[in-house]
């Protein structure tokens, strides 16, 4: 019994524990630096948030001591399929009973308390996802098992898009981190990265070079992957196409500058003769060439050359390529369309400020702007503890949830940030490792499921807050005020120490 | 276990992903220096201090434009509280509807509007302002600003004066870092021209506030406050008098005048007809659109921008090409009868007068026939090779009189007119295609020739200074502000100055040779000014001919040089060189003694003669 009592202590990762206490407390500090100018008080003033957010912390504590200590951790994966349709008909049921909560309908009211669904849907589908993909004959490249985990990783997403809470669905897409630990081909993620590259290419740059982009990822892809014959011509011809076209639209500028200026000089004479009118047609012509045109002709013409020749000599890369450039050129055209209508304005209007389309300090931009100002006038050490001007007086908005991490910037400096995100990392990385050490296929997936989950959430988060991402009203784990998320994660992560407890017992 | 290193991979992009957020925080918190000073603006307040605008004179010292105070009424609609609709709108003399309606506005777009609030009502006069002085305590979240505006004391250049006007968005990005919205800067004329010297320097006075935006005490007890630095004054070369003289004789007529001092090419005057009234400088936003929608174009400058083919008062510059080139001697004689006869059955026609006559005669009798004779022998010289090189030679003389390029004054927007060159009648007719008498009419200012008032007052003034002219200019160097050393130097032209004598002779006699002689600019004569003067008559493709004069007088030391372009005025004599003369009197004698003369210039009415766009 001392024995199995001793094992007990050792296999618990209090590592991980220690991270998570850390990161609690920082977050508890930085709430009451966000609201102490609006809401005076002591750390443990009830009535305010800093306060709440304590008694928060502690049933936290008490949860996770409950989720280690009293519920036997093989019920996790024995439920996990009620488990999950019951999450799922509450996140159903919170559209039609939910108030409107600035333009979503995701929070439960009930009386002093309000919580999120999606929050719990974090765990429910995590744990489901880990229950197929630890089934004896699981291959998720059979077609038919990676639609299973698609299925279960998309259906609350969808529900959760209906809700109008776009950003916590966003936190979905981090699954696929784990589907490609399990298996996924490398490619997947490729092209996901490519379709994101590509809208986000032709909203700031133009068509063309987003086509541009497109051919110069594929070439040289099916280059290296097809058959090695003639390989350093196709190289050599390959790389002389690319930097063709990447020259092309300069130099069609060149040249129609070139005839601007000489149509300028005739049409401010005092008059134009006829025969020049020939003249200015003829040149005229040329500048309404466009090169996206002229370069896609030449892509199209270059066609039905390849794939014959995939089909030749049995190259699946190359007609998948093929096909691929086909999908993103139809993507290019079509991103517009996306973008004006299937996103809804304020939306929108969030992804022009990050690309810098809209320059709007006052309205989209100010939230972002005030968070930039906020963390950019921290300096190397920070303004100290609630000494920061722009968190204290209320310049940033949102600064103890979504935005918290202003105030760790500007009081703490980079020094706070790094050693924040350090702790993220670290928490993050032991979380792989903890996995990867796993022999049991549940256990390993779901730490993969909580490591992605806290991933998305801090680079979204983090990444909001410094202007790389657009702004996405989702909560910074551990240290954002509010006790759903709080909660949430605290369960998320307890369930994994249970689970890899267990694993270490027996095995 | 870990199949192929997948977990290596993740982990890699871990850290690229850590890696990435830290580069991002360190650029923000040790590169940039821009967000420290964001945040001390964010909880400091600057009140700006605005300078008073630099005071514009004429060439004697009489104000121009001048400054008053005007009160603007602003809301900050934070900080507004419930109050009596009606009695604001009682002290400030609007409907409450009107005070309602803007309240609703500004609640809309409050997130653009700044703590400095919006402004409301513009330009109160003084009593209606200290009547909501007395009530203010009673508006929390209005106040009253003091702010310096524009005034004329005279009603002289409106158009090259300009106005001055709020700036807007397309303005501050066009200049940037150098305005903010609610500053003025002038947006034409002078104004704009010297925005840099008239506008001074903004001052400001900065305060803490706090977290609910309340102003608590100056920052560092004001030592960092700095005070505002006034607009220079500048001095014109305007004669204010002179100025609205010009205007009032080209009022109901559209044309242009332009006055210049040969010694100093300093622009006298400079009429613009239908120009701008100053009331309506004053005031712009109201009279904007009215300006802007007449179909006579008041904006239009037409002194520097309209292009009008100059007529017989090119003639001069063909002449002087002539002597230079030494196939024109003054006691050369040629026939003239009713025109030149060329080609098979052509004729460029003329008036009736003596025949043959000499280089004086021709100037003072206008002939036609005797500048086809000059032109021709000009272009078809042998010593060029072809008539194409003859008309370039002629372009390149042409040219050195300032026709066919800006002058390079420091007005804006000048335009350059057009003088046609060989390339111009190859494009036209084809190369070996045209000769000499293709292009005929250049001789008398007609066909491809193209210039401005402003040219004709240049050429005018050259010919007072007997072979050159400084570039026209409207700012006098005065204390602080400083003109280009270009508008102190003498251009020449590619013509002899011994040449320039000839030509002023003739130009006396057109104007003093008495009523019966044939001088085409009898009109001009004033007793013991000794006029010398040049009537145009150009063909207007739109209505009548266009009326054109040039003169300057004294002859042995000119003061003035004029030029005056009445559109659809008729011969030379009818319109513009009353004008012109008249101008040139009241400018050297200070009075007219020609009252009928100058009445029936006033009364007449050419505007049912313009056709409109």
């Amino acid at each position: 019994m001392t024995d199995g009592r001793a094992h007990t202590r050792q296999s618990v990762d209090w590592w991980l524990i220690g991270t998570y206490l850390v990161l609690v407390v920082i977050g508890w500090i930085n709430i009451f630096a966000a609201t102490h100018s609006s809401e005076p008080g002591s750390l443990l003033n009830f009535e305010y948030r800093a306060g709440k957010q304590f008694v928060w912390i502690l049933t936290s504590l008490g949860l996770a001591a409950t989720i280690l200590y009293l519920i036997p951790p093989r019920l996790w994966e024995a439920a996990c399929i009620p488990f999950y349709v019951f999450v799922l008909g509450l996140l159903v049921l919170v559209i039609f009973v939910s108030s409107d909560v600035k333009g979503s309908h995701s929070w439960f009211d009930l009386g002093p308390v309000r919580f999120q669904p999606a929050e719990i849907s974090k765990i429910s589908t995590s744990l489901l996802l880990s229950y197929v993909v630890s089934q004896q004959n699981f291959r998720i490249t059979r077609l038919k098992d990676f639609l299973t985990a698609a299925f279960v990783i998309g259906l609350p997403m969808l529900v959760i898009v209906a809700e109008s809470e776009t950003g916590s669905a966003l936190v979905y897409t981090g699954f696929i981190l784990v589907l490609y630990r399990t298996g996924l081909s490398g490619w997947w993620l490729g092209a996901i990265g490519l379709i994101i590259l590509l809208f986000i290419s032709t909203l700031t740059l133009s068509p063309y070079w987003s086509v541009f982009i497109l051919v110069s990822f594929l070439l040289p892809c099916s280059i290296v992957m097809g058959p090695p014959s003639r390989r350093r011509f196709r190289i050599l011809a390959g790389g002389g196409f690319v930097l063709l076209m990447g020259l092309l639209p300069f130099l069609l500028e060149a040249l129609c500058s070139l005839i601007n200026a000489r149509m300028d000089g005739l049409s401010t004479r005092v008059w134009v003769p006829a025969a020049d009118e020939d003249y200015n047609y003829f040149w005229s012509f040329l500048l309404k060439v466009n090169p996206l045109y002229l370069f896609l002709g030449l892509c199209f013409a270059a066609l039905p050359w390849l794939g014959w020749r995939a089909y030749k000599y049995r190259d699946r890369f190359l007609a998948i390529s093929l096909v691929v450039f086909i999908a993103g050129v139809i993507l290019v055209f079509s991103t517009d369309y996306l973008f004006e209508n299937v996103l809804q304005p304020h939306q929108r209007g969030r992804i022009e400020v990050l690309l810098g389309m809209r320059e709007d300090p006052a309205g989209m931009g100010y939230n972002v702007n005030q968070s930039k100002i906020a963390i950019g006038s921290g300096g190397l050490l920070g303004k100290g503890f609630l000494q920061g001007t722009q968190t204290t007086f209320g310049f940033v908005p949102e600064q103890a949830t979504d935005f918290i991490f202003c105030t760790v910037g500007e009081e703490w400096g980079f020094a706070g940030c790094l050693l924040v995100i350090g702790l993220y990392i670290f928490l993050i990385a032991r979380l792989m490792i903890d996995a990867e050490s796993c022999r049991d296929k549940f256990t390993r997936t779901y730490g993969y499921c909580v490591a992605a989950c806290i991933f998305m959430h801090l680079f979204i988060n983090v990444g909001m807050t410094v202007g790389l991402m657009p702004v996405i009203g989702i909560p910074l784990p551990l240290l954002s005020y509010g006790g759903s998320s709080l909660w949430a994660f605290t369960i998320l992560l307890f369930i994994f120490l249970s689970l890899y407890r267990d694993e270490k017992k027996y095995f | 276990m870990s199949a192929d290193g997948r977990h290596i991979r993740l982990m890699i992009g871990l850290g690229v992903a850590a890696v990435l957020l830290l580069a991002k925080i360190f650029s923000l918190q040790m590169l940039d220096d821009r967000y420290k000073e964001d945040a001390d603006r964010n909880s400091t307040i600057y009140e700006t201090i605005y300078p008073t605008r630099g005071v514009i004179y004429d060439r004697n010292g009489e104000i121009l434009v001048g400054n008053k105070v005007a009160y603007d009424i602003l809301v900050n609609p934070r900080e507004v509280q419930a109050f009596d609709t009606v009695a604001l709108a009682a002290v400030l003399d609007v409907t409450p509807e009107f005070i309602r309606g803007r309240l609703q506005e500004y609640a809309k777009r409050r997130s653009s509007i700044g703590s400095q609030g919006v402004t409301m009502l513009r330009m109160l006069p003084a009593e209606t302002y200290m009547r909501f002085d007395e009530v203010k305590y009673r508006f929390p979240g209005f106040r009253g600003q003091v702010r310096g505006i524009r005034y004329y004391p005279v009603n002289a250049g409106g158009n090259l004066l300009g106005y001055v006007s709020e700036v807007d968005q397309d303005y501050i990005k066009r200049h940037p870092g150098e305005y903010r919205s609610g500053d003025y800067a002038g947006m034409t004329g002078i104004e704009a021209a010297r925005e840099a010297d008239l506008r001074g320097e903004k001052g400001y006075h900065i305060y803490l506030r706090n977290s609910r935006n309340q102003i608590e005490q100056p920052y560092k007890e004001g030592s960092e406050d700095k005070e505002a630095v006034p607009g220079k004054d500048i001095t014109t070369t305007i004669d204010a008098v002179l100025q609205q003289y010009g205007q009032e004789l080209m009022q109901n007529k559209v044309g242009s005048v332009v006055a210049i001092e040969p010694s100093s090419g300093e622009i006298l005057a400079l009429v613009s007809s239908p120009g701008i009234d100053v009331e309506q400088l004053a005031d712009i936003g109201k009279h904007y659109a009215e300006i802007a929608q007449n179909p006579y174009k008041p904006m239009y400058n037409r002194a520097v921008q309209a292009s009008y083919p100059p007529g017989s008062v090119f003639k001069l510059v063909n002449g002087l090409i002539g002597l230079e080139e030494g196939v024109l001697r003054p006691e050369m004689m040629y026939p003239c009868s009713h025109g030149y006869h060329f080609g098979a059955g052509h004729k460029l026609g003329c008036h009736g007068h003596k025949s043959p006559l000499n280089m004086e005669e021709s100037i003072m009798m206008s002939c036609n026939a005797y500048y086809c004779y000059v032109l021709k022998n000009i272009i078809d010289n042998r010593k060029y090779g072809s008539v194409a090189e003859g008309l370039d030679a002629w372009h390149e003389y042409v040219e050195s009189f300032g026709f066919g390029r800006k002058l390079g004054s420091d007005f804006p927007a000048e335009l350059s007119g057009g003088i046609p060159t060989s390339r111009t009648y190859n494009r036209a007719y084809g190369r070996g295609r045209w000769n000499s008498t293709t292009v005929i009419s250049l001789s008398i200012g007609q066909g491809e020739i193209l210039a401005t008032p402003m040219h004709l007052a240049n050429l005018c003034a050259t010919i007072a200074n007997r072979g050159h002219y400084y570039i026209p200019h409207i700012i006098k160097a005065s204390e602080g502000v400083e003109i280009e050393e270009r508008f102190r130097q003498r251009q020449y032209t590619l013509v002899d100055t011994l040449h320039f004598p000839k030509v002023v002779k003739g130009m006396w006699r057109a104007v003093n040779s008495g009523p019966g002689m044939g001088g085409t600019a009898w009109i001009a004569h004033v007793d013991s000014l000794d006029i010398c003067g040049k009537t145009g008559t150009a063909q207007n493709p739109r209505g009548a001919d266009n009326s054109v004069f040039i003169c300057f007088a004294p002859m042995n030391d000119p003061k003035i040089a004029i030029a005056a372009y009445v559109e659809n005025g008729g011969f030379g004599a009818q319109y513009a060189a009353p004008i012109a003369s008249l101008m040139v009197e009241k400018y050297l004698k200070g009075q007219i003694r020609r009252t009928e003369l100058e009445e029936r210039m006033k009364k007449a009415d050419l505007m049912a003669r313009v056709k409109r766009d």
